[in-house]
């Protein structure tokens, strides 16, 4: 562990707050837990008394099960606010509802909103560490540590790199907070996707290239992330159908082809097979998607670990 | 009432003079006017003495929504502020589409106010862009302009039937610039911030698409049109041209929209959550180029008080607009004046005397028969903004907790001391 590093006390919004030493301190300590994950008896009591509440105003089933079973193997005690039924449904504003929850005694919250910003201003009405579990379109940083994970591990350093994200670029978290840590990394990213799903100057904000043409985008990647397309998109007169987009910006045997032979595969789920991405390449040698999941409780247990003042 | 001493505005320059006031007016102005002539004296020695600013456009959220601000709090806000005439948006609720809520506002104003509110009528009923108000009615009750502020017509055959009727009455038409179908879901500019942030972006094209159909609608009406709160440097461009070849065309910048861009809203502060949001540098160096080249003919607060609790919120739910009067001339002083980039005596005349003939009143100016509405600023004075010191009933501004230089110690309106010493309470 690397003493000097301090992560007590911290929040987590996005990687822009946090050095490319610190995001490699997270790696190191991932690993670490991976390999508790695969023990028989995946507990350690290191956060045993301390208090997690998952904050979920977004569905989600992964991403909340996989902070729930880190926290479970830390031995923290978990309480969940899912706001179906909640006081919010009965119009407490976010504030009301967080001065409440946070009465009750929490020493780390865990937020999922489908608004931007909102895990600042769980924050600022609490003072105690807040781990960003995804903001609206703003940030996802602890899937992009996850990916970043699944690519360190795989290959090393991500010094260098070409990496290839691809999809609706616009509506994707996962995307900008991948940009940051990636480029904190040195990885050399493209964004590719419709033009109706691009955001206005992205190489400006993140520094990465920006293609349309998809067997561009993925000439020489060492690493390729498909992304979900959603089928609303087509409804708000984004793009035509969901067969143009597949003709366009599939990652087949035929795409990946452009990329370099053994470039891995990655996406954050859930996956529309035949849509982003084929069966031909989510299943095959390349493809490090189920590895993602595992990569993410491992991950998830290294940020809690760190941010609760756990002890090796 | 005499004041003594201070450096009067004086159109292009400032002089050591003393301004003599007789009852609501300005009786002489001179180098120096015995004491015994007054029975009040304001001493001014080192401050500088301005017109009384105006505003042309105020939400002070009276009638209906008085937990953000009422008459009282938006016009004693005003006066700390240092205007004397501030004009009230129809926004309210109800909105100000008839002659009875705008007689209402009249009325207040003139009984508990201190400063003088014009008020400006909906231009459609409920400004729901559908069925013109009754503009003659309203004008008999005092309206001095007609807008759907807070909202824009979308329907284009409305729109021009609206301008061409309130053509026949000789008051502008106040366009707020939004193609709804282009600003939907937005929160802030469409740039850099809105990708960085995950937040919708409103792009400049939605004010642009809405201000070039107006400025045709203008010239083909051959009708008064003002455009409020300008921001974009293609929009300002537009009214440049239109100008120049002749369209009656006038339009106004906010103070913020001179100060900040879109690099403020970064950690989702609410306060800078406004429409139209704040732009780019570039947009808003055009703003201060057309500033000063007077295509744009004055600065307007958008006064837009939101309640804590309103704009303590996620981003996206929080209320768009700033809370201004009390801040815009400290603000446009230490950032702009002290700064170099305008003539103290230009803010002077955007914030006042252009603004007053704007609206055809016998004010902006300090001399022998205008209105005695003065402003009396401590350009070397501290003023500091926070909960605790705003006279607003709200606390929305970006500035909040920042000191800035330019302190309003006295306004007179009508020859009436409103903010400062022996202010009536």
């Amino acid at each position: 562990m690397q003493n000097e590093l301090n992560f007590v006390g911290r929040c987590l919004y996005d990687l822009n707050d946090y050095t490319a030493e610190e995001i490699y301190a997270i790696l190191e300590a991932s690993k670490v837990m991976k390999e508790i994950n695969k023990r028989d008896y995946k507990k350690l009591p290191t956060l045993k008394g301390k208090t997690i509440c998952t904050l979920f105003f977004e569905n989600s089933t992964r991403t909340l099960m996989s902070f729930e079973l880190a926290a479970d193997r830390l031995s923290a005690d978990i309480v969940r606010f899912a706001s179906n039924g909640s006081s919010l449904a009965k119009g407490e504003s976010l504030q009301d509802t967080v001065y409440t929850i946070n009465a009750m005694g929490i020493d780390l919250y865990v937020i999922r909103h489908n608004l931007p910003g909102s895990p600042q201003l769980v924050h600022k009405h609490t003072g105690k560490p807040v781990l960003n579990a995804g903001d609206g379109h703003h940030a996802h940083p602890t899937q992009a540590l996850l990916d970043i994970f699944s690519i360190w591990e795989k290959l090393g350093s991500l010094d260098g790199l070409k990496i290839t994200l691809v999809g609706d670029i616009a509506h994707s978290r996962v995307v900008r907070s991948n940009l940051i840590g990636m480029k904190k990394l040195g990885a050399e990213v493209t964004v590719c996707g419709p033009k109706t799903l691009m955001p206005s100057q992205m190489s400006e904000v993140y520094g990465c290239k920006v293609e349309y043409d998809l067997k561009t985008a993925l000439k020489d990647a060492d690493v390729v992330m498909g992304l979900r397309m959603q089928l609303e998109r087509q409804s708000e007169g984004l793009f035509p159908s969901l067969e143009e987009y597949s003709k366009l910006f599939t990652l087949s045997k035929e795409t990946m082809k452009y990329a370099k032979k053994d470039a891995l595969v990655l996406h954050p789920g859930p996956m529309n097979r035949g849509i982003e991405i084929l069966p031909e390449i989510a299943d095959s040698s390349r493809s490090v998607i189920l590895e993602q999941v595992t990569n993410g409780v491992a991950v998830r247990m290294a940020l809690l670990f760190l941010m609760l003042g756990g002890r090796m | 009432m005499l004041v003594k001493n201070g450096l009067v505005y004086q159109g292009d320059k400032f002089e050591k003079l003393d301004v003599l006031i007789k009852g609501t007016k300005i009786e002489r102005v001179a180098p120096s006017i015995d004491e015994t002539e007054a029975t009040k004296i304001i001493d001014a020695e080192g401050k500088h003495v301005f017109p009384g600013f105006v505003d042309l456009h105020t939400h002070l959220r009276d009638p209906g929504q008085t937990h953000k601000e009422d008459i009282i709090s938006g016009t004693k806000a005003a006066a700390k502020g240092g205007y004397t005439t501030i004009c009230a948006m129809p926004n309210t609720d109800p909105i100000v589409d008839n002659i009875a809520t705008v007689e209402y506002i009249k009325r207040k104003a003139k009984d508990v106010g201190y400063c003088k509110v014009s008020v400006i009528g909906a231009l459609t009923k409920k400004s729901e862009g559908k069925e013109l108000t009754e503009v003659a009615s309203m004008l008999e009750g005092g309206i001095v302009a007609v807008s759907d502020d807070g909202g824009c017509v979308q329907n284009t055959k409305i729109k021009l039937n609206a301008m061409k009727y309130v053509s026949n009455f000789n008051i502008p038409v106040i366009v707020h610039a939004e193609d709804y179908s282009l600003s939907a879901k937005g929160q802030i500019n469409a740039g850099t911030m809105s990708t960085k942030l995950g937040l919708g972006g409103i792009p400049a094209l939605a004010e642009e698409i809405i201000i070039s159909r107006d400025i045709m609608l203008a010239e083909n009406l051959n009708c008064h049109l003002h455009i409020a709160h300008i921001s974009t440097a293609k929009a300002i461009q537009m009214v440049r041209e239109a100008k120049s070849r002749g369209v009656k065309v006038t339009c106004e910048v906010t103070p913020h929209h001179l100060l900040l861009t879109e690099d403020a809203c970064d950690n989702y502060d609410t306060n800078t959550k406004v429409k139209p949001p704040l732009r780019t540098k570039k947009d808003r160096l055009a703003c201060l180029e057309g500033l000063l080249d007077d295509t744009i003919d004055f600065i307007a607060s958008d006064h837009a008080p939101h309640s804590d609790f309103e704009k303590e919120k996620e981003f996206n739910l929080a209320p768009f607009g700033i809370n201004v009067l009390e801040t815009s001339f400290a603000s446009l002083y230490t950032g702009l004046v002290m700064e170099n980039k305008i003539e103290l005596t230009k803010l002077i005349e955007k914030l006042s005397t252009s603004p007053a003939k704007f609206l055809k009143i016998n004010s902006g100016l300090i001399k022998e028969g205008c209105l005695a509405d003065i402003t009396v600023v401590d350009l070397e004075g501290d003023i500091h903004f926070s909960a605790e010191t705003m006279v607003s009933k709200s606390n929305n501004t970006p500035f909040i907790n920042q000191t800035f230089k330019g302190r309003v110690d006295t306004t007179i309106c009508d020859g009436v001391v409103t903010w400062g010493a022996g202010t009536k309470s």
